[in-house]
């Protein structure tokens, strides 16, 4: 719209250059409010950092890195140590991703190779409903469903055919770090095939042209021509499930048995650190034992960190390397 | 055929069948807990249960009214924070940014969307639980707050970068300022996209109990304003189930169908509604 095109005298020369800073100026107001919330995101981050770690200062000066491998937890004595919490943190997740990883993955080379597209739609709709469902149902089905039956029918069974391995021993309670963990596989199992779809998808097609071209089965070309070609966004996909794994709370509570307790067995009631903090926290009394939690939750927040820095770096190697579809 | 390249098909046959078993196996799960909700919550769910508070220890019946206004109170809160970081700070990166920045932002919100959701908690708690001394309804909905915003902001980057740039450039040509183009063309264009993606965020923290352990707590009445400690549906499943009482249990399952029935319900209207009306996108 060409306001003074006729005569540009000195007045309507300035009327278009103080609309045009007007115009200007209002451009600028919304970029630096935008500006603003956007800014908010990384002011909450860092300060999250902050806090966790002003407010273990007590506990990280008490003990230091002994924190870390102690195995004494004992609020009483004012004794704080982190061990039991991090391995049964860890091994719950590693139990979950054993039975996930085979699972999502396997699904997802369904979904991503074998299924019609519309099939393949409509199970990873369902797929990412089951993503949906809220941690505490899973809890709740964990305590009424899988305990029961972990202690009647699943470690029964385990003890008599493998009961010679130190791993599957002791008595069967039903809950346990095994619990733990089948109920952690069957939460981040619609993460790993959201994900592994997406990055097998993101394949391009002469890969596996060219190896069915050379007489390979679907199967040899998916196994031999795809999925080495995806290989670091599966790994990545795999790692987003193991970050979720370690920070996932309510489920694991209610069913992995609340006792701080590194032991060979599986079935032995254990603790995770998202666990000792949702049980702990609010009744904790004294400074010492707080700032001991925040550290726990420093820790927790640490490995979450890292892992999920990896895994994005992984999936982001993919998707540039494929057609870059993979927006993860 | 070779005895190779027979074991070579027998081999595609199993696996490929494996995979199909895979994926079926995990689609059934879905079907089981909720037809597991359906059956058990459906026998104690009844009027009674969105009507009345819950009944003292010992008691039979009563409801979880005040858990689910509190909920909704809840999910109000978190709304008014996550909704403006989000929208706004979505809007600078896709509109805006230039490089550094939105890397920057990119990467926390990313981070932040990582953190355990019982991270979350201890830090609102720490932020104000600590420094008000009580638990309150407003600490619970900020934390779900905290939660929402990066899932909000990122999605709603996503849906204006998929505005075309035609319309964008159509908008310029007309003369109109960059203010102007994007809150006249860019934002109702990209408008049905990232009301689903709030919605899609509200159903998700609407499960979070974690971060209300101890922000929002917990309250057996009704929670007047916004300073009392509240009750929610997830906190009231969690309690509720580990309790000792029959009778609570019963109570824990019909208040799991109302919340599954909730989140569910929500995500299957909002992709429904999405992938009517575009396809190839994340929500």
């Amino acid at each position: 719209m060409a306001t003074a095109h006729t005569t540009v005298d000195s007045a309507g020369f300035s009327r278009v250059r103080g609309w045009l800073r007007r115009r200007r100026s209002g451009d600028e107001i919304a970029r630096l409010l935008t500006l603003l919330f956007a800014l908010s995101v990384v002011l909450f981050t860092l300060l999250l950092v902050q806090r966790l770690w002003d407010e273990s200062g007590q506990a990280r000066q008490a003990f230091g890195w002994t924190f870390l491998v102690s195995r004494v937890w004992d609020p009483v004595a004012g004794q704080f140590g982190a061990l039991p919490f991090i391995y049964g943190t860890l091994l719950t997740s590693l139990l979950g991703l054993i039975v996930a990883v085979p699972l999502g993955l396997g699904a997802a080379i369904f979904l991503a190779e074998l299924a019609p597209r519309r099939i393949s739609d409509g199970l990873t709709f369902l797929i990412d409903l089951l993503a949906a469902v809220p941690s505490v149902i899973y809890g709740l089905l964990g305590v009424f469903v899988v305990v029961p039956l972990m202690r009647t029918v699943i470690q029964p069974a385990l003890k008599q055919t493998l009961g010679f391995l130190p791993l599957f021993q002791g008595p069967a309670y039903g809950i346990g770090f095994l619990t733990g963990g089948l109920v952690l596989a069957v939460m981040i199992v619609p993460f790993i095939i959201s994900v592994s779809r997406e990055v097998l998808l993101a394949v391009p097609v002469d890969q596996r042209e060219a190896a069915l071209a050379l007489g390979a089965t679907r199967w040899e070309a998916t196994w031999k021509a795809v999925m080495p070609y995806a290989r670091a966004g599966l790994l990545g996909s795999v790692f987003l499930a193991l970050a979720r794994a370690l920070g996932e709370t309510m489920a694991v509570t209610m069913v992995i048995g609340n006792n701080p307790n590194i032991s060979a067995s599986l079935f032995a009631p254990g603790y995770s650190i998202a666990a000792v903090l949702a049980n702990e926290f609010s009744e904790a009394t004294g400074d010492l034992y707080l700032s001991a939690l925040i550290e726990l939750a420093l820790v927790l927040f640490v490995l979450t960190f890292i892992l999920n820095g990896l895994a994005r770096l992984l999936i982001a190697l993919t998707a540039k390397r494929g057609s870059g579809m993979a927006h993860v | 055929m070779s005895l190779r390249t027979f074991r070579r098909k027998v081999v595609n046959v199993v696996m490929l069948t494996l995979t199909g078993v895979c994926a079926v196996f995990t689609v059934s799960i879905l079907f089981f807990i909720l037809g597991y909700l359906v059956y058990n919550g459906g026998k104690s769910l009844n009027w009674a249960f969105f009507t009345q508070l819950p009944a003292p220890v010992g008691e039979a019946g009563g409801g979880m009214a005040n858990a689910i206004v509190g909920s909704a109170k809840l999910l109000l809160l978190a709304a008014m924070v996550g909704v403006p970081v989000g929208l706004l700070g979505g809007l600078y990166l896709a509109e805006f940014g230039g490089r550094a920045v939105p890397f920057v932002v990119r990467y926390m919100a990313d981070l932040l969307n990582g953190v355990p959701s019982i991270v979350i908690g201890i830090f609102a708690y720490a932020v104000i639980v600590l420094r008000a001394r009580h638990f309150s309804t407003w600490a619970g909905g900020l934390a779900l707050g905290f939660m929402m915003a990066p899932i909000v902001l990122r999605s709603t980057e996503e849906f204006l970068r998929a505005v075309p740039r035609t319309m964008r450039e159509g908008a310029m040509a007309l003369g109109a300022s960059k203010w102007r183009m994007i809150s006249s063309v860019v934002i109702p264009a990209a408008s049905r996209g990232i009301v689903t993606a709030i919605l899609l965020a509200l159903a998700r923290v609407a499960g979070e109990t974690a971060p209300l352990l101890f922000t929002a707590f917990g309250n057996r009445f009704w929670s007047p304003g916004w300073m009392q400690p509240t009750a929610s549906l997830p906190v009231m499943i969690y309690t509720y189930a580990v309790g000792p009482y029959e009778d609570w249990h019963q109570q824990a399952w019909a208040a799991g169908l109302v919340l599954l029935g909730l989140v569910l319900v929500t995500n299957v209207a909002v992709r429904l509604i999405v992938s009517r009306g575009m396809s190839a996108q994340r929500p």
